[in-house]
């Protein structure tokens, strides 16, 4: 079973000439199968973590280990982390002028299977995933990302998530900016994925709205840089009606406790 | 990337749309078109037609230093049944009526060359082959000129491809009788130390349909000036073009376009892509449309593809109104950069940093390559972008 293993993470980010460190000790295991939901407050670090796991050159690991079946994620370059099985779900997808919805897919879906896919099944396969998706066919003909909106960008990532069947899933707040409609097709496509049972996900995100489309069986709470509380779908209700404020005083509370 | 413009017929902006009682196009050049070497002074630098180039790796082209060298170039021509293939003198009456030299260089070219090329296809030959016309450098400094006429209604394709070293300044004119359809493909794809600079003039008959791919691989320094004029009413000009500007190399296509007659089309793309410290492409079009020119309609557009630091494109679109009385009038110009974010989403779906280049500046050129409709050469440029992307990693 493919588990992902994260330990002690440290993490740091140059910004305006100085080294800040975002991620202070991160400790979590996803495994084949599991949900889990990071949630936390603008500024705690969650998107770090995604794209620190992805392998985004701006920031670098200070700390810690990560692995995926036991092999080094760490040293593995950005596409090999993909072609190892590990997806990111990205919260403002890149334009990339002049190359197609449809070349994109299946040159990606070419490195990440290892070969490439026939034509003809491939063909059927985007086609039907697309319909899942309520996108129109029109969209394989433009150019990745460019002139998309909000949610036409966010149904493109889970259209890939859908045909690249990584083993670690991780959404990076892909229900932002999503109004009830978008959020419902694009949660019935994460859950599709999950329900084949072979795929670990991580669902950061900001709100619990999310959370009623797709059922976690992991709640993490972020706060300054690491998991500060962990528990099951009822951790969801609790910040639901409670907001972040408690954890938001905690970690003042800790950062004075440190300057003392 | 930069949105394209597109501005609709009588607006104006500022620098680039000038709706002119004479032209700026013609009095921003530092003397009157001639075919004489000595009307032209030598140049400095900051004329504004030569202010982009660096004079000093001309080789002395223009400053009448280069002597040719007598043996420095082999031109082979193979062309299909029904073409007439000659050399001719300079005295030959067929020579320089497409158009006149407007810079030194041109006119040196004009001034300096022994024989000259003719390819003729006689009135309603229509070739179902391309001609093709294989230009070599063998190390020396060489002047050209070469004409293709066609007569009416002939239709052809000719592909000039430049290989090798030369300093060459070359002109060619291309001559087009009622009705007939030319493609033209100019490959450079020089040996990096090449120099070539050169001015091609196109006269487009009435209801004639001009079509041209200036494609730019190679060469220390490349200088092209296609120019597109109209004989008659009804004629169209497709100006294509592709550049790869490495490291160091200075690529520099100025275009001409001169609504000279009523009701005449004409569309330029030029796309380029760049890499490399000192990588340096230039790219001026000029739309004229005179006050005669009514229901000119005219689009032209240059897009650039920046891959790497250190590389760097200068693209002055310059659309000039004479008349309100036109269909259309449009221009757009964009340089955007391949980027690390773009790079970290191809490659974060699992495919390798090479292998995402490629498939952006394949992407990029595709549309362009695609119309050329000459197989291999589609074929050549295709692996040509790969080689030289190969070549930057």
């Amino acid at each position: 079973m493919a588990t992902l293993e994260i330990h002690d993470l440290h993490v740091t980010v140059e910004a305006d000439n100085a080294t800040k460190e975002i991620l202070k000790g991160v400790d979590l295991t996803v495994k084949q199968g599991e949900t889990h939901a990071i949630m936390g407050p603008n500024g705690s670090g969650k998107s770090t973590l995604a794209y620190s796991l992805a392998g985004h050159p701006k920031y670098t690991i200070t700390g810690g280990t990560v692995t995926l079946d036991g092999e080094n994620v760490l040293e593995m370059s950005v596409d090999e982390r993909a072609r190892a099985g590990l997806f990111l779900a990205m919260q403002y997808p890149v334009e990339i002028p002049g190359v197609s919805v449809s070349n994109f897919l299946r040159t990606s879906a070419t490195a990440v299977r290892g070969e490439a896919p026939k034509l003809r099944t491939w063909v059927k396969e985007v086609k039907e995933t697309m319909e899942r998706l309520s996108m129109d066919p029109a969209f394989a003909e433009r150019n990745v990302n460019e002139g998309f909106s909000g949610g036409e960008k966010k149904r493109h990532e889970i259209l890939q998530l859908e045909l690249l069947k990584p083993k670690i899933a991780i959404l990076d707040e892909t229900d932002s900016g999503l109004d009830v409609d978008a959020l419902r097709v694009v949660s019935e496509g994460v859950n599709r994925v999950r329900e084949t049972g072979e795929v670990g996900t991580l669902l950061i995100t900001h709100y619990t709205r999310i959370l009623r489309y797709i059922k976690p069986d992991f709640v993490h709470v972020f706060s300054a840089g690491r998991i500060v509380e962990s528990g099951g779908a009822e951790l969801a209700d609790k910040l639901e009606n409670e907001g972040y404020e408690a954890y938001a005083k905690h970690e003042v509370d800790m950062k004075g406790g440190a300057s003392a | 990337m930069a949105e394209a413009q597109n501005i609709p017929v009588g607006s104006t902006t500022a620098g680039q749309i000038a709706v002119a009682a004479e032209s700026t196009v013609a009095t921003r050049m530092s003397a009157p078109p001639s075919f004489d070497v000595a009307d032209f002074p030598v140049p400095h630098g900051r004329e504004e037609e030569w202010r982009f180039t660096p004079l000093e790796r001309l080789r002395g082209l223009h400053d009448g230093t280069a002597v040719a060298t007598g043996d420095g170039l082999k031109v082979d021509v193979e062309a299909p049944a029904g073409v007439v293939v000659e050399t001719v003198g300079r005295d030959d009456a067929r020579l320089g009526r497409a158009g006149t030299p407007v810079d030194r260089v041109a006119a040196q070219a004009y001034s300096a060359f022994e024989k000259a090329g003719v390819i003729t296809v006689p009135k309603e030959t229509v070739l179902t082959e391309p001609i093709r016309v294989a230009v070599h450098g063998e190390g020396g400094v060489a002047y050209g000129h070469q004409v293709v006429e066609l007569g009416a209604f002939a239709e052809a394709v000719v592909v000039i491809d430049h290989t090798g070293d030369a300093v060459l300044a070359a002109n060619v004119d291309y001559i087009l009788g009622d009705g007939a359809k030319l493609t033209v493909v100019s490959v450079q794809d020089w040996d990096d130390k090449a120099v070539h600079v050169g001015q091609h003039n196109a006269l487009i008959g009435r209801d004639a349909t001009f079509k041209s791919f200036v494609v730019t691989f190679g060469g220390d320094l490349v200088r092209l000036h296609p120019r597109v004029a109209y004989a008659g009413t009804g004629g169209e000009a497709e100006l294509f073009g592709l550049y790869f500007t490495d490291a160091g190399q200075h690529q520099e296509h100025r275009l001409l376009v001169d609504h000279n007659t009523p009701h005449c089309k004409s569309n330029v793309a030029y796309k380029g892509a760049l890499q490399g410290d000192g990588a340096h492409a230039v790219w001026i079009g000029d739309v004229l449309i005179e006050a005669k020119a009514e229901g000119t309609d005219t689009y032209e557009m240059n897009r650039n593809l920046v891959l790497t630091d250190g590389a760097r494109v200068d693209s002055v679109p310059n659309l000039e109104i004479e008349t309100g009385e036109i269909v259309g009038a449009g221009h757009a110009s964009a340089t955007g950069r391949f980027d690390d974010e773009q790079l970290f989403y191809l490659m974060a779906r699992g495919i390798p940093a090479g292998e995402a280049r490629r498939l952006v500046v394949r992407g990029f050129f595709a549309e362009l390559v695609q119309q050329i409709g000459v197989d291999d050469i589609e074929e050549r440029l295709l692996v040509k972008i790969d080689e030289e992307l190969e070549a930057s990693v």
